[in-house]
């Protein structure tokens, strides 16, 4: 089949009982799921976020492991973390992992029962994005301000 | 056999007859691993607060000052457990999202190795250096 120009055409080909072919319909699928909503959104953001957060861990044990192993090579790390490159991917990091952290937070006031109710859900969810700009923003002042 | 063969309607197991059939369980330690998942995040909360804000309010700071952080007995500790909680937590979550994506079941279980792997040598490492720099 061509490339789907039209959800309507989310079939698949099944046959009659008499053995002629026939474009059945399919189930609504991703082809028509609404993917910005806050729900699904802030879910696999939660996913994400940890995983960007697990190449931040990486980079953590770069810096331990030069701080260890002397001067030249703890240059490199700190040269590389102050540089255009760094600085942008420390503050992606740091808005990841504070996206991450509030989340997480989410996660565990759900697996204790609370917060599950769709009002709540979405003002947790509004919090967690509000919460992230804020710690984020406050992180990047006090990293500007003792520089 | 403790089996009771008798009319009695009331079920023994909570596994569903077909899944008893096949024997195979769920070949998992899932609750331990939620568990686990749960508890380091909780304890990961303050140890990644206080490490993200030692760092922020210490941007550029030069080797023997790091050194020096590093090597506090107070900051080596917390690091130590910073350094086992992470790559606890990394690996439990990367395992879940391997498990949901890949397949064939080959490629699944060696990149959940992999991933175990990896976080284990990461870890090792990091607590080499924190040990190094503060024994």
């Amino acid at each position: 089949m061509s490339i789907m120009q039209d959800s309507r055409e989310a079939t698949m080909v099944g046959r009659r009982s008499d053995g002629t072919p026939v474009r059945r319909p399919l189930s609504p699928h991703l082809q028509v799921y609404d993917m910005l909503q806050m729900t699904s959104a802030l879910s696999i953001s939660h996913r994400i976020t940890g995983v960007i957060w697990s190449v931040g861990a990486a980079v953590m044990v770069w810096w331990l492991v030069a701080a260890a192993s002397g001067p030249e090579a703890f240059a490199t790390v700190q040269w590389f973390l102050g540089s255009f490159i760094g600085i942008l991917f420390l503050m992606g990091l740091t808005g990841a992992a504070w996206f991450h952290t509030l989340a997480g937070v989410r996660h565990l006031l759900w697996d204790a029962g609370w917060g599950y109710d769709i009002p709540t859900v979405y003002k947790t969810g509004r919090a967690v994005l509000v919460g992230t700009g804020v710690l984020t923003a406050a992180t990047w002042l006090a990293l500007l301000m003792s520089w | 056999m403790s089996h009771s063969t008798g009319e009695s309607p009331r079920q023994a197991q909570l596994r569903t007859p077909l899944g008893r059939v096949r024997g195979a369980g769920s070949a998992k330690s899932g609750v331990a691993h939620w568990w686990g998942q749960r508890v380091t995040s909780i304890a990961l909360l303050p140890l990644t607060i206080w490490f993200i804000a030692s760092l922020a309010t210490s941007a550029g700071m030069p080797h023997h000052v790091a050194q020096a952080w590093i090597g506090h007995p107070l900051n080596a500790v917390l690091l130590l457990a910073l350094i086992g909680l992470t790559f606890h937590h990394i690996a439990a979550g990367l395992q879940v999202v391997i498990e949901d994506y890949v397949k064939p079941e080959g490629r699944k279980m060696a990149a959940v190795l992999a991933v175990k792997f990896a976080c284990t040598l990461l870890a090792l490492a990091a607590a080499l250096a924190v040990l190094r720099i503060a024994v």
